[in-house]
């Protein structure tokens, strides 16, 4: 797996198709987005100022973007300053390159790792498999995903769609393997399955000689990174380790110390529905007696400075992750995280995917398309990204490329006769009566499940309306000739 | 051209339309969010709300004097029950005056991960408490001992006195050093992973135990 996009996926609707089918997978994510929303609401409604906090968010977000070279040189210097060294990556090759080299350079074998959507979208774990290193994901949901050789869904919780029944499976069946096993009577209770998620990392951790990480935030005026987490596993890969490496993307700056008092009350209300996290860890450089001696922080572009150069969807860089968008998204509930064929699923993968690789391949063009355009994800986005605004900004470029690329796509076809039709009164006429006549015969109760040939295409996943009986010009010359 | 010269070129290049006159302070950033400040730091109603909300994540929480801290502390220890307990360097003598020096583990040699795994538990202060997220900062200073400490045991007792707690993460964080490692502990550990549904317990230390003093 490379750059993010899942190989092999095909585009949107087909991969929708077979999710909506699964109703299994629609009742967990009904179940887990309902109880999320309704807790973010909750924590929200607590702050009197959150309209403040996410204008001032957006704002930081905005300031940063526009002198990104100025910060990361500011981030580079106070870094090395603190003992910490910056490593730059053009791509997700690269940067799996650079951690690969790194860990060889300490004679490790094994490395624990905090979840980290920057190393997924690298493909990292599987460049350091095909160099005989294994990856330990530490995070119970990373963790379910990788024992049950799945793909993740959710940003925040990629086991999103797997319920606590599936869970238990996954543990027993595959735990062993990479450790300590599940206990033989493991029920499915939450809480037991959190605790032998414990006992199968415990060891884990204790010997972890390198950790790799992620970070939220990067502060460009202290050289400090911050990572924010729940189960205490992030603590573990961040302190214990001689040496930690975290690959984080150019975007994840932040101005200032201060701006982290926005940041750390927008996220955890936005992601989790809680008024803080249990654990915020930050850390700048190394520090003497406490956690690793060697500290290394690798800048990630991938594809970030092509996003930045488009002012429209340049605000997808906005983004700090916390998935609220998924949660309210009606596509997202009804489809789940795998229809996205990414690492970044819902409204905010479908504008940051196609941006961050480009619409090359099919999934990608077809991303855009994959929103009713309601807008509750610009209502919740605790930084204001406009996502409808972008998602239309990126349909009209994928249009346009066709268009460059002489694509005969289904929507120009149907353009072209459109056209056609419209330019000659009497072909409009023509057409209409032929409409209202096939309609009638194609309907049931009032609605068109079915259309015909190509048409098909626009029915396959909505009904059609019957035309009306008589067209408006009809009615409008019958009329007129009985005033008259 | 090197990775970092490349990197540097293409923003550059993708900044395009802002303008070389343009400083960042230029992009204006509206702080009109609460800066915090209310109820007051230090005050009773500010260690009231933190006890709640701490409380709220499933940590427990006494309110004591200072007269009665290190019997508190003695009592919580003894029902935690076990051998041993950590105590940082720096934690006030009088506060632990009432733990039997057998059962006190020093870091002092550094004790290894599995003698920290082995402890029954940890008692530190804090560098900062936030009342209205129920949160305890931890900057690794006097009595606070380095991050490992308050994590590999699975008891974490924490003094907290009045005039540490603020009220909003604003006010915290003018307060800390982000040159020190900080922690920030809002609870016990906690996952939403299995259904989105909060469990409390998995890595880090599954019972968080707050003393408030005044």
């Amino acid at each position: 797996m490379s750059d993010a996009a899942f190989l092999g996926m095909p585009s949107f609707p087909k991969a929708a198709r077979n999710a909506l089918a699964d109703t299994q997978l629609r009742r967990n994510l009904a179940h887990a987005t309902g109880t999320i929303r309704q807790k973010r609401a909750d924590v929200v409604g607590e702050l009197d100022d959150w309209e403040e906090l996410r204008e001032a968010g957006r704002a930081i977000k905005e300031r940063t973007l526009r002198h990104l070279d100025h910060y990361l040189l500011q981030l580079e210097e106070r870094v090395t300053a603190a003992g910490g060294q910056v490593h730059w990556a053009r791509d997700g090759e690269e940067a799996c390159r650079i951690v690969t080299d790194l860990i060889r350079a300490t004679g490790e074998r094994e490395v624990v790792k905090v979840k980290s959507m920057a190393t997924q979208e690298i493909g990292l774990n599987e460049a350091l498999a095909d160099a005989g290193i294994a990856a330990y994901e530490t995070d119970l949901a990373e963790l379910i995903v990788q024992l049950g050789e799945d793909h993740p869904s959710h940003i925040l919780v990629p086991a999103i769609h797997r319920n606590r029944a599936e869970i238990r499976e996954i543990f027993l069946r595959a735990m062993a393997e990479y450790g300590a096993a599940a206990p033989a009577d493991l029920g499915d209770d939450p809480r037991q399955l959190a605790e032998a998620a414990r006992q199968h990392l415990r060891e884990k951790f204790l010997r972890a000689k390198v950790g790799i990480s992620g970070a939220n935030f990067l502060v460009a005026d202290t050289g400090t990174a911050v990572v924010v987490e729940s189960e205490g596993n992030g603590r573990m890969c961040l302190t214990l380790p001689e040496t930690l490496i975290s690959v984080v993307g150019i975007e994840k700056t932040v101005p200032t110390w201060q701006d982290l008092e926005v940041f750390l009350q927008l996220l955890p209300r936005s992601s989790t529905g809680e008024r803080m996290n249990p654990y915020t860890s930050t850390w700048t450089g190394t520090a003497a007696d406490d956690g690793p001696r060697a500290f290394h922080l690798v800048l990630l572009d991938g594809g970030r400075t092509d996003t930045l150069a488009d002012p429209i969807g340049r605000q997808a860089l906005n983004c700090i992750r916390c998935s609220a968008c998924l949660n309210v998204c009606p596509v997202y509930e009804r489809v789940g995280g795998h229809a996205y064929g990414s690492v970044y699923p819902g409204p905010i993968g479908a504008i940051l995917g196609p941006q961050l690789r480009g619409t090359s391949s099919e999934v990608d063009r077809s991303l855009p398309f994959a929103s009713t355009l309601c807008g509750a994800c610009y209502d919740v986005c605790p930084v204001k990204i406009n996502i409808p605004e972008v998602l239309v900004h990126l349909r009209a470029r994928v249009v346009d490329e066709s268009r460059e690329r002489r694509m005969p796509t289904p929507e120009r076809l149907a353009m072209t006769a459109a056209r056609w039709v419209l330019s000659e009164p009497s072909r409009l006429g023509t057409a209409q009566r032929a409409a209202s006549a096939g309609g009638r015969l194609l309907s049931r109760r009032g609605r068109i499940g079915r259309l015909p040939g190509p048409l098909s295409a626009w029915t396959d996943a909505r009904d059609a309306p019957v035309p009306a009986e008589e067209s408006f010009r009809t009615w409008w010359r019958r009329t007129r000739d009985e005033r008259t | 051209m090197s990775a970092r010269e490349d990197v540097l070129s293409r923003i550059r290049r993708a900044l395009a339309d802002v303008g070389d006159t343009e400083a960042p302070a230029d992009v204006p950033v509206p702080r009109h969010y609460s800066p915090g400040g209310t109820p007051p730091a230090g005050s009773q109603e500010a260690v009231k709300l933190l006890a709640e909300r701490l409380a709220d994540y499933g940590a427990a929480v006494q309110r004591v004097t200072a007269e009665t801290v290190a019997t508190a502390v003695a009592r919580a220890i003894a029902v935690r029950g076990g051998d041993c307990v950590v105590v940082p360097r720096g934690f006030p003598r009088e506060w632990q005056a009432g733990l039997a020096p057998e059962r006190v583990l020093s870091d002092a040699p550094r004790l290894s991960v599995h003698e920290l795994d082995r402890a029954d538990g940890v008692v530190t202060t804090a560098a900062a408490a936030i009342a209205g997220t129920g949160t305890l900062v931890l900057d690794g200073g006097p009595g606070q001992g380095r991050r490992a400490l308050t994590l590999v045991p699975d008891y974490h007792l924490c003094v907290v006195r009045a005039e540490q707690v603020v009220a909003s993460v604003p006010e915290a964080l003018a307060r800390l050093d982000p040159l020190r490692p900080l922690t920030f502990v809002s609870g016990p550990s906690a996952t939403s992973d299995i259904e989105l549904d909060r469990v409390e317990g998995v890595h880090g230390p599954r019972t968080l135990e707050v003393l408030l003093i005044g």
